[in-house]
């Protein structure tokens, strides 16, 4: 047992017990952040912002959702909507974080590839960030479902319709997964299970781990810089913090990162006020119907441009069936990004508009993303099935071909400059 | 050594039985995870064909997917006799009605003879047979048994069997 001396105040107290001053130094005051970054950077805080508005209007939601099919959708749409006091606004403050988290997980992706955030020891910090996206993705798609309207019906049937694709053990699974031959009541209790307590604790756990992957490597800056930290973070404590690289997490980075997010958050109220609509789909007011499959079904904004790559190979070619050569491009689309440190064969460092092919790569894939998104939401007939295609065959081979010889190329000049 | 040789063996006896445990543990959760059984009972469902007028579409629920039913005879729609059921003097086609690219209900347009899936455009024609877009093999056929004039879905009869060529 350690010696424990009479504290003179609460805090000592509390410091004798659970060493508070050192955690602050450590999680805080003495985390160095760098100086030479921009707005872009606080994407990461207003993603914790917006998981802790989802988590907390969640628990509201929670207390008068009903998971059963019989009473999913007026429990929603009659009891929070109508009696349940504020019941509107937790709704709406959910859908529409659930919607925009989206935008900013972007971006912040985004943010990484453009200033080559994800390489020379960042890998950790990518590839946990991207376990963070597949469990949003989850978690979206299981929220989805739970107020039973058509459009969470028909997702639900679609979505996971595709483990049939897996050979041999496809239509045994879906079943399984199912928890019986269609979409049923078993389905939306175990997805709310998956939704409500199961896939919040696994992100919680990897959002810890995205954390944790930050301390060694630390934070990118805009020229990709290879800072001494520890260097750094002498100069500041000594004073000399003009000349210093960097600053403290808390209270210099942070304040600058709330005026972000208070920007942000006037944008996302305004959204929950007087623009919530464009995260309620009027199909999905429709309840459920298994007999009746809406006229034109589409996911959220934020899963179409993979629903699109899914949807672009709309024939058969030799042996293999469009809808295989579909789903292998989903799949290949849904975890290539995972593989970003090593598509990218070069050891360079810095943003994209320092990296000559790359620059011209990064903003072909946002322009192919952004297509692909708009034409997964148009029906896929005629000239909408070539230009679905196109940009589908597009992506592949960006990030399959493309990558690899533009940064391959990169790496030769600059192993002959150096 | 004796003591190291003593400590492995603790070791392996704890790590087997805790992997014994796992497995059975991961057993359960699969098998929670399962249809429950009165689910998995077959359901049966019975349709009468007799009051079918030619050219009529219909949509019986049957395990809580739809079936497609056509009546093909006196109509100028397409026969095929490798895919049609016949019961009594009538010419049937009997599908499930869910498109077998990911599962969505094509609809019926009478005026062009084609079941349209609108989720991702593809086209079957009046035989079943998959003509357009990325349904990957026709409209599947539901386990049937003939009845008279009537129609027992959920088990196998001699015609099923011999439509989807086991026989």
């Amino acid at each position: 047992m350690a010696h424990f001396e009479k504290a003179n105040s609460v805090y000592e107290w509390l410091d004798q017990r659970l060493a508070v001053s050192k955690l602050t130094k450590v999680l805080m005051t003495e985390y160095w952040i760098p100086k030479n970054i921009n707005f872009l950077w606080a994407m990461g805080v207003v993603l914790m912002t917006m998981f802790t508005i989802l988590l907390i209007s969640g628990i509201f939601l929670l207390m008068y959702y009903k998971p059963d099919t019989k009473l999913a959708f007026d429990s929603v749409n009659y009891t929070i909507m109508q009696e349940v006091w504020f019941g509107w606004l937790w709704r709406h403050m959910h859908g529409v974080a659930a919607s925009v988290v989206f935008l900013v997980i972007y971006i912040h992706m985004f943010t990484g590839i453009y200033y080559g955030s994800y390489k020379r020891g960042r890998e950790m910090i990518w590839i946990s960030g991207m376990l963070l996206f597949v469990t949003f993705s989850a978690e979206a798609f299981s929220g989805y479902m739970l107020p039973w309207g058509q459009m969470s019906y028909w997702a639900a049937q679609v979505i996971t319709n595709l483990f049939g694709g897996i050979p041999f053990i496809g239509d045994e699974l879906v079943i399984w997964i199912r928890g019986n031959f269609y979409v049923a009541d078993a389905t939306l209790t175990r997805f709310f299970m998956l939704h409500v307590l199961l896939l919040p604790l696994v992100i919680m756990g990897i959002i810890g781990l995205h954390f944790y992957s930050l301390r060694i490597p630390h934070v990118n800056n805009q020229e990709g810089e290879e800072i001494d930290f520890d260097a750094e973070a002498e100069k500041y404590k000594a004073g000399r913090k003009a000349e210093s690289k960097v600053i403290p997490f808390w209270p210099v980075f942070l304040s600058k990162d709330l005026f972000v997010l208070g920007v942000f958050m006037i944008f996302y109220f305004y959204l929950v006020f007087y623009h919530y609509n464009f995260a309620m789909d009027p199909i999905n007011f429709d309840p459920a119907n298994p007999m009746k499959t809406p006229p034109h079904i589409y996911p959220e904004w934020y899963f179409l441009w993979s629903y699109e790559v899914l949807r672009g190979f709309f024939f058969d070619v030799g042996p293999l069936s469009a809808m295989d050569i579909g789903l292998a491009a989903f799949g290949i689309a849904n975890v290539i990004f995972f593989l970003m440190p090593w598509l990218d064969k070069s050891p360079v460092v810095a943003p994209a508009h320092k990296r000559g092919a790359f620059k011209i790569w990064f903003w072909v894939l946002v322009v192919d993303m952004i297509v692909l998104t708009i034409w997964g939401k148009l029906p896929p007939t005629g000239a909408n099935a070539w230009i679905g295609f196109f940009a589908s065959v597009t992506f592949l081979i960006l990030l399959l071909v493309a990558l690899p010889m533009i940064t391959k190329k990169e790496a030769q000049r600059a192993g002959g400059a150096a | 050594m004796a003591d190291q040789k003593r400590r492995d063996f603790l070791g392996m006896v704890f790590g087997g039985f805790a992997a014994a445990g796992g497995v059975a543990a991961l057993y359960a959760m699969k098998r929670t995870w399962d249809p429950l059984p009165s689910v998995m009972a077959a359901g049966f469902t019975t349709v009468d064909l007799s009051p079918m007028k030619p050219g009529e579409f219909r949509t019986v629920t049957w395990r809580g997917k739809p079936i497609f039913i056509l009546k093909k005879d006196n109509t100028k729609l397409k026969k095929c006799d490798d895919a049609d059921v016949k019961v009594g003097e009538g010419d049937y086609l009997v599908r499930i009605g869910l498109c077998t690219h990911l599962g969505c209900i094509p609809a019926w347009e009478g005026d062009k003879q084609i079941f349209k899936c609108a989720c991702h455009g593809g086209e079957f024609d009046a035989c079943g047979t998959n003509t357009f877009g990325p349904p990957p093999r026709p409209l599947d056929i539901p386990p049937f048994k003939i009845e008279g004039t009537k129609l027992v879905l959920g088990e196998e009869g001699p015609e099923y069997k011999k439509l989807v060529g086991k026989a």
